[in-house]
């Protein structure tokens, strides 16, 4: 019996992705692969099989859960609950008021103060979050962007008190603009200033900082919006780009700074895929840096990167299901070889998680680790016939978009032009109506629906009485503080902001005079204007 | 001639999600609805003033970052105060079942939470507003 005369159950096979997949693969599909030239040993450029020659049998990947919720009281301790259970990594959630630069008492902060993260007015507040854990044993990620530079000020303003010097500090701030015009949205100011600000932090950091990350070149929002991950490792790796050339262009040696640079993708349903894009990404990487950016230095070439597991994928129907999606979704970005994981919670497509929630997840991590026996072998699937013709895909995707982005005339000019914001949303609609369809199937949703389904008890609730706490003390900082001090800092910063200054020590001085967040972001907002998109959908 | 359903689709506050309102956007406007999207970074009364001068049928607002109980309620009452109490209010997102019925005592008419099929918002939305057409 010939394969053709094997009914197959459908006509076509497709991932989340949408794209294509044979049966069976071949020899043949890798004909072409060169071992030392495409994949080399791990650690070894061009670094497919990942960054270190030991991955994790030198060091375990870093658990990294995201949290951040009401007051800096109650996020102080989600942090030390989550180092109890073994954590590795902190990293800080921010409401939507501190991600858009507007304090707690701002009209525009009303109903959601400590409602999608823990809000930040002051290094009061900074002071609080972070009591009690000594900033030279742990590293710290900030999921933040337009205000990135206030808030690594903070930290260092922290460290200060604690006695650390900024040398012993490590950690990341976001600091990625580009994406947000593309798709996270939470941008404030336009391109230009937006950039000075990402290449101001890369210059001072990379002087004073030196363990810190400056920028997380970020796809996960870019996925989470919609896209495929053809597009979200593609318009990634486009923006990584960017930030190299505009650091160059200010004079920074590609050496200096891009061993910082750091990247944080989305990991999906569709497992070999979601492995495949991470080996294509560290690839595609590694020959742009030292081909196109002629970096020397080995460490400039490797792509490092933290990786989520995928929120959009998450359902709020039987949402104990998703401590599985997000096992397997986990696994495969420990087969990918990331260097640090966010699992996320069962609860998240209903609300904040719980205590209990975050705890599964974060064992989720610890049970790969220590009993799949994944963590023993480096870059497993590599040579699989199906994974390598999967990556070498995903490059060849990656590259047709950088191509037709370099048509456009490059990222910001096809972010004018609403190019990734097209794309993404044409992603996202497909994907819908595949839903509404029943071509692609979600359990609970449109497939094993259970019409007995009760509501879940217990979920997270910040109430209104956390913006309320937090409003007060915003207040009492302004009253109490010496205003001469912190008025004559903001009035050195607006100077400063419109000179070519490096804007760090400035920052930072309005910092440690007790100015708040929003009224950095207003002087901002007064010299450079805000930005504004033209929605596309 | 039947004239079209008009739809706003609002993002209202600071919630930057804005991947299922311009998905559901979508969905009515391939249904034949005439639809206006107000793009983000709304205040309720920017909504309000919006549905008014476009004289619409239908304000569906999208909703993930949990300042619904704020400010849904707040755009029904500047909607009563510029005398269009007769719209249709919709929300979806992410709101928790126990947040629905206040909602609904304040004036949504229903709500669509993740997971909702798109067919189902066009049908309801349409069923709903058919009287005025």
């Amino acid at each position: 019996m010939s394969v053709k005369e094997w009914k197959e159950r459908k006509e076509r096979f497709a991932g989340v992705s949408d794209r294509e997949v044979k049966g069976v693969y071949r020899p043949s599909d890798v004909a072409d692969l060169d071992y030392e030239r495409d994949l080399g040993d791990p650690g070894e450029y061009p670094y497919t099989r990942g960054i270190h020659p030991t991955m994790y049998r030198g060091r375990l990947w870093t658990m990294r859960q995201f949290a951040g919720f009401g007051t800096a009281e109650q996020t102080n301790r989600r942090f030390h609950y989550l180092l109890e259970q073994g954590q590795t990594g902190l990293s800080v959630a921010f409401d939507m008021p501190t991600l858009l630069g507007y304090d707690s008492d701002h009209p525009f902060a009303n109903g959601e103060v400590g409602k999608l993260g823990v809000a930040v007015d002051s290094l009061r507040d900074f002071e609080i979050l972070f009591e009690g854990i000594p900033l030279n044993k742990v590293s710290t990620s900030m999921t933040i962007n337009p205000p990135a530079s206030i808030m690594l000020c903070m930290y260092l303003a922290v460290a200060d008190q604690q006695g650390v010097s900024w040398d012993q500090l490590s950690g990341t701030i976001q600091n990625d603009i580009l994406k947000d015009y593309i798709a996270q949205k939470t941008y404030i100011y336009p391109p230009e200033p937006s950039l000075r600000l990402i290449t101001d932090t890369i210059a001072f950091a990379t002087k004073h900082v030196p363990k810190w990350n400056t920028i997380s070149i970020s796809g996960y929002h870019i996925r989470e919006a919609g896209a495929t991950a053809a597009q979200e490792l593609a318009f990634t790796l486009a923006d990584g780009m960017y930030y190299v050339e505009a650091a160059m262009r200010a004079g920074l040696d590609v050496d200096d700074f891009a061993p910082r640079l750091s990247f944080f993708f989305d990991v999906h349903n569709d497992f070999f895929e979601e492995i495949a894009k991470f080996r294509a990404a560290r690839r595609i990487w590694a020959r742009v840096m030292r081909e196109k950016f002629g970096a020397k230095n080995p460490r400039s070439w490797m792509l490092r990167t933290h990786a989520q597991t995928a929120g959009v994928s998450l359902t709020a129907q039987q949402p104990l299901n998703n401590a599985v999606r997000v096992a397997l979704q986990a696994l495969a970005a420990v087969l990918g070889g990331v260097q640090s994981l966010h699992t996320n919670s069962y609860d998240e497509a209903l609300a904040l998680p719980t205590e209990e929630a975050v705890k599964i997840a974060l064992r989720t991590q610890q049970i790969i680790a220590a009993e799949t026996g994944v963590a023993n072998v480096v870059d497993p699937l590599g040579g699989s016939y199906y994974v390598e013709t999967l990556t070498n895909r995903l490059e060849e995707e990656a590259y047709a978009y950088f191509e037709r982005i370099e048509a456009l005339g490059g990222v910001v000019a096809a972010i004018q032009q609403g190019f990734f914001q097209r794309e993404i949303a044409d992603a996202a609609y497909r994907f819908q109506r595949r839903l509404a369809k029943g071509d692609y199937q979600v359990v609970g949703v449109n497939a094993y629906v259970d019409p007995d389904e009760k509501p879940v008890e217990n979920l997270l609730k910040v109430d209104l009485e956390a913006q309320r706490r937090q409003i007060e003390r915003t207040r009492q900082i302004r009253l109490t503080r010496d205003q001469k001090k912190a008025e004559a800092a903001l009035e050195e910063l607006r100077r400063a902001s419109l000179s070519s200054e490096n804007l760090l020590p400035y920052i930072l001085q309005c910092v440690k005079a007790y100015c708040t967040e929003g009224e950095i972001c207003h002087v901002w907002r007064e010299v450079w204007g805000e930005y504004r998109e033209e929605a596309v959908y | 001639m039947e004239r079209r359903i008009r739809v706003l689709v609002a993002k209202l506050g600071l919630d930057a999600h804005d991947r299922g309102a311009k998905v559901v956007a979508r969905a009515y406007r391939d249904a034949g609805f005439e639809v206006i999207y107000t793009g983000l970074y709304q205040r309720p009364e920017q909504v309000a003033a919006a549905a008014v001068q476009e004289d619409v049928d239908v304000v569906a607002v999208s909703s993930l970052a949990g300042a619904h109980m704020t400010l849904i309620p707040e755009l029904i009452q500047k909607l009563r105060e510029q005398g269009a109490d007769d719209v249709l209010v919709l929300a979806g997102g992410v709101i928790p079942r126990d947040d629905i019925p206040a909602l609904k005592e304040a004036g949504v008419a229903e709500v669509f939470g993740p997971g909702s099929d798109l067919d189902e918002i066009v049908r309801f939305t349409q069923d709903s507003v058919i009287h005025r057409i």
